[in-house]
């Protein structure tokens, strides 16, 4: 029930947005994610935003990784 | 970045299970508060892939799975009176009730209706001003701030056919009964991370402070729950319990403000029964009075006997960690997602459901 997804928004009018799932677009309240702009990711719950994926805290997740000291093979990890 | 696929590489899980292996000395057992997380568990077989010395145990995460049977019934009973349609979420209908679930009241007349989100819900009110529209509120921090979202939507719009059975439950006090009544021996505990977006990661600092375990709030992909248990493992070696957050890109410590406060000017909190744990003082979202036009419980009084538990399931028991669902005798043979007997094999989220679906059967 707190299923959650990432969605790109595409289009704002007011309180609501267009968000794409999977190429569908959905009609989604901004209401608690009033900061939300078109291009920006944000995880969808019951057709609500509920927050604002950051993409610098992604990042730095997925670096971690690396910091641990963990042996990267060459070419990995500048994926999109 | 697309928020799923880098999440999911098979070269990161790889790494961070030799970190975990490497680190991992002292036993420790992990509870997943969120039955999103026992089900991204089974489905990509976690279980299997971390050490001997890491076990994971399912939590009471599952807002269908924890309704009391009671709740349930009064929202049966509700769904039958005349002139009255009740909306709610998918996962409800077969819920059992004590007698009987809601898709049977459906399909003797009553007029049920699945919907996806709370302006479903408000949306079926605008269109048949004939009928009463009562939304049946389930789930915890996450989904709460949408309920309350509608009702200031509702009241605004001057729309009266429109209320809301509110059995929306706050997970702290959940945990904290679990922990005070000590029948599962804990290091760890996995914060739900989705609630958490809403609560703030700060929420859970009582964990370290109070109970000394170590608390990590954890996304719902393979890396995030890895990550997390990493930082689990490393804490309990370390012996230094605190809250850590492995879901950076969505959870921060003061949470989403913007949702708080919908739900502070709709709900108060107040105890509520949970099903497997009891009356949980504090952990009940209940409407305000500035609201009550909006409260189903006082526009639909009906009267219910308490309800009673399947015979047989254990389903409160699996809710608090303390047997795994295999060990139910239902289990499987007269218990399975087709005909469900307790609400832990209905649930998309249902710790019996994960097993009877992803194996461990």
């Amino acid at each position: 029930m707190c299923l959650a997804v990432p969605t790109r928004i595409v289009r704002i009018e007011g309180e609501e947005a267009d968000a794409e799932i999977g190429g569908v677009l959905r009609r989604i309240s901004l209401a608690f994610a009033r900061e939300a702009r078109v291009g920006d990711y944000v995880l969808i719950h019951a057709g609500f935003a509920i927050s604002l994926l950051d993409e610098d805290s992604a990042q730095e997740s997925l670096s971690l990784l690396e910091e641990v000291g963990v042996h990267t093979r060459s070419g990995e990890g500048a994926g999109p | 970045m697309r928020y799923i696929d880098e999440f999911r590489r098979p070269e990161s899980v790889e790494r961070l299970l030799a970190l975990i292996r490497n680190r991992s000395r002292t036993p420790v057992r992990l509870m997943e508060f969120c039955g999103g997380h026992t089900h991204a568990v089974f489905r990509f077989g976690l279980r299997q892939l971390l050490p001997e010395t890491v076990s994971l145990l399912a939590g009471p995460g599952c807002p269908v799975c924890v309704t009391s049977p009671t709740d349930l019934d009064r929202a049966i009973a509700m769904s039958r009176i005349k002139g009255v349609t009740l909306a709610t979420f998918g996962d409800m209908l077969r819920v059992p009730g004590s007698d009987g679930t809601l898709q049977e009241a459906k399909a003797e007349g009553a007029d049920v209706r699945i919907v996806y989100s709370t302006l479903d819900a408000l949306g079926i009110a605008r269109a048949n001003a004939d009928r009463e529209v009562v939304f049946l509120g389930v789930g915890f921090e996450t989904t709460a701030p949408s309920v309350a979202a509608a009702i200031l939507t509702a009241q605004q719009e001057g729309l009266k056919n429109f209320s809301i059975l509110s059995l929306h439950k706050l997970t702290p006090p959940a945990m904290r009964a679990i922990l005070d009544a000590g029948e599962v021996r804990l290091s760890g505990i996995l914060g739900p991370g989705h609630v958490t977006t809403i609560i703030g990661a700060d929420a859970w600092r009582f964990l370290a402070r109070d109970y000394g375990i170590s608390c990590a709030v954890a996304g719902f992909e393979p890396i995030d729950i890895l990550l997390a248990v990493r930082a689990l493992v490393e804490n309990i070696e370390k012996q230094s319990p605190e809250v850590v957050n492995a879901y950076m890109r969505s959870v921060r410590p003061g949470g989403n403000p913007q949702a708080q406060s919908y739900v502070d000017r709709v709900f108060h909190v107040a105890a509520t029964e949970w099903r497997g744990l009891g009356s949980v003082p504090m952990s009940g979202l209940f409407l305000r009075d500035a609201f009550a036009g909006f409260d189903a419980t006082l526009r639909f009084p009906v009267h219910i006997e308490p309800g009673k538990e399947p015979p047989g399931c254990l389903c409160g028991e699996v809710l608090r960690g303390r047997v795994e669902p295999t060990d139910c005798p239902l289990f499987c043979d007269l218990c399975s997602p087709e005909h469900p007997i307790g609400p832990c094999m209905v649930s998309s989220e249902g710790a019996c459901a994960a097993h009877m679906l992803y194996g461990e059967a």
